[in-house]
């Protein structure tokens, strides 16, 4: 065969979104380069998963199937897929970028002799491959020119999930051999970090601080702003990595999903890491010095400038606002 | 134990960065650069399992004759000593022939573990630790958080790791020495370089290994064709003005548009 394969991953035994939208890409290069397509379900017993494919999916399914493949293993996944894709010879392979993903498919990649290109927003006719650099500030547009499997991993939120054709799928098993030995890996039980105490998830308005605050000492600034607007306040990652606020007001993809009415992003930069965990934010406002900063491309209002000036202006002139 | 950590110089995160003349990379000169921030985590994370079990905790980083500064600041931090890996074509090569450079650095020292951050700030790629344990054929795991030794001393060391997964979620895994870890940041409070470590640094051996003398396969499979500036997915009105009236056009559009106040 050659086509598109696109690997499936699952959450609590349902295909994830992010899945969704991968077929959503491999549908677009099958169609665009005339190839077939096909999606890959991994697990122990995946027929329920293969069932839930073949409704929104036309094309072939491939239940991935091993004992071995109960918890999720770098080593058992690399197997499995690397002897599915020996075996199908698939011309592009796409994943969603997952940790999970991000975890086993460069190495999958490097058995096959090739380079997996990762965190893809966008595909165009080539095809050509684009992805964020330099924590979104410039794209860069990939080719591949190896001779094997063109491996792909596609970002969150970047291809139309329902964009998904529907339709009925065939079905077939395919078991890899694997040995217990070649396991090298003891994964436990996920496990949830400190109670969560803050809902950022169903905040109406979100007030968020980034690096540009510099220093600890200047967050009363913004909680300040935060109050005056009746706002929960929430930061990026190196706020909470540097321990000036607790880990659980982190926005992004290893934080909360946010999706308020407003959120108001002081001194963040905008790397994708922290654009996927809010840009379903129905009116983002950012304040940055940089007009540059990617954040600018997802705001529906800018204020570029010096946020120890403008925020206390803005703090002013809400609660003059509000009486 | 011996720790690896491979390290990796990045332009600095407040340099302002503009496409070069050919479109295929940004515009080196008089660019500021420093260490990758997840490199600076994995290379704590190091020097406090150094500081803990013994042992010798080495850097190595593959590029141009600058990288020399950013492994002399890892030695002022408290690293033993260093590897430069000299190659000035990096941009030419994709992620797996820059993984095989460190990998071939790395064989012949046969680390205990090897530590790197999880992704670099300019190519942010989030592969290069993970195709090193491959080629190296070692065990691996990624998205680290932080790092415990047991048995550091004995020949079956075993590993066991905080994992970060996505949304507030964690995940403990065993695995044996030696293996590769890639680190996230925020396991650990970064140290600074002290005035006597920065004296000790300048004392501290770089041995210098050229692209070249490593041999390794070169040529992509993955090409970066052309450096754009993004596309704008929303139409940003911008609030011009001084901070007071930037502040005030806001409230307007907060209160008639947005309705929030």
């Amino acid at each position: 065969m050659s086509g598109v394969l696109v690997v499936i991953e699952d959450r609590a035994d349902k295909i994830s979104r992010i899945s969704w939208e991968a077929v959503a890409a491999g549908q677009k290069l099958a169609t665009s380069l005339g190839l077939p397509l096909s999606a890959a379900v991994i697990g122990p017993q995946t027929e329920s998963l293969a069932a839930e494919t073949s409704t929104k999916f036309s094309g072939r399914v491939l239940r991935v199937e091993h004992p071995l493949l109960a918890h999720y293993t770098a080593d058992g996944f690399t197997l499995a897929l690397f002897q599915l894709i020996q075996s199908k010879a698939p011309t592009y392979v796409v994943l969603p970028h997952t940790y999970q993903v991000r975890d086993y498919a460069p190495a999958l990649a490097a058995r096959l002799n090739e380079v997996l290109v990762s965190d893809v927003v966008a595909i165009s006719d080539g095809p050509v491959f684009t992805r964020q650099l330099l924590q979104g500030r410039l794209s860069g547009n990939y080719r591949h020119t190896g001779s094997g499997p063109c491996l792909v991993s596609v970002q969150a939120g970047a291809f139309r999930a329902d964009a998904a054709a529907s339709g009925s799928a065939e079905v077939t098993v395919f078991t890899p051999t694997i040995e217990a030995a070649q396991i090298r890996t003891k994964p436990g039980e996920p496990f949830r970090g400190s109670s969560q105490t803050v809902d950022l998830g169903s905040a109406q308005l979100i007030v968020s601080v980034g690096r540009g605050i510099k220093e600890a000492e200047n967050l009363p600034l913004v909680q300040e702003l935060a109050t005056a607007l009746g706002a929960e306040l929430a930061a990026s990652r190196p706020i909470c990595d540097n321990g000036w606020l607790p880990m659980e007001r982190q926005v992004g993809s290893s934080g909360q999903s946010v999706a308020p009415k407003l959120y108001l992003a002081v001194g963040i930069s905008g790397a994708i890491q922290h654009l996927v965990g809010m840009k379903a934010s129905q009116c983002v406002v950012a304040i940055n010095k940089d007009p540059d900063a990617p954040i600018f491309e997802i705001a529906d209002y800018g204020i570029i400038g010096d946020l120890f000036e403008v925020v206390p202006a803005l703090t002013e002139a809400i609660k003059a606002a509000k009486g | 134990m011996k720790i690896i950590v491979a390290i990796k110089q990045v332009p600095d995160r407040d340099a302002q960065v503009r496409i070069d003349a050919a479109g295929k990379w940004i515009d080196e000169t008089d660019l500021q650069y420093a260490l990758n921030e997840s490199d600076a985590y994995a290379l704590e994370e190091a020097l406090q399992l150094k500081e803990k079990h013994g042992g010798e905790v080495i850097v190595v980083s593959a590029g141009p004759e600058r990288v020399g500064q950013t492994l002399r600041e890892a030695l002022a931090k408290g690293a033993d000593r260093g590897i430069h890996i000299e190659a000035d074509d990096l941009g030419q090569r994709d992620a797996l022939g820059v993984a095989r450079l460190l990998a071939a650095a790395v064989r012949p020292e046969s680390p205990d573990l090897l530590l790197t951050g999880l992704q670099s700030e300019d190519l942010g790629l989030g592969q290069t630790g993970v195709i090193v344990a491959e080629l190296l054929n070692l065990p691996h795991s990624t998205l680290i958080l932080h790092v415990e030794v047991e048995g550091a001393d004995g020949p079956q060391a075993q590993i066991k790791v905080k994992r970060e997964l996505e949304e507030g979620w964690f995940q403990t895994i065993e695995l044996p020495a030696p293996a590769v870890l890639t680190i996230q940041s925020g396991g650990n409070k970064l140290r600074y370089a002290t005035l006597m470590g920065i004296k000790r640094a300048k004392m501290k051996e770089v041995r210098r290994v050229t692209a070249a003398e490593l041999a390794v396969d070169s040529a992509p499979v993955v090409q970066l064709d052309r450096v754009t500036l993004p596309q704008k997915q929303k139409s940003t009105q911008i609030l011009s003005g001084t901070a007071k009236e930037a502040a005030a056009a806001l409230v307007e559009k907060l209160k008639f548009e947005v309705r929030v106040i």
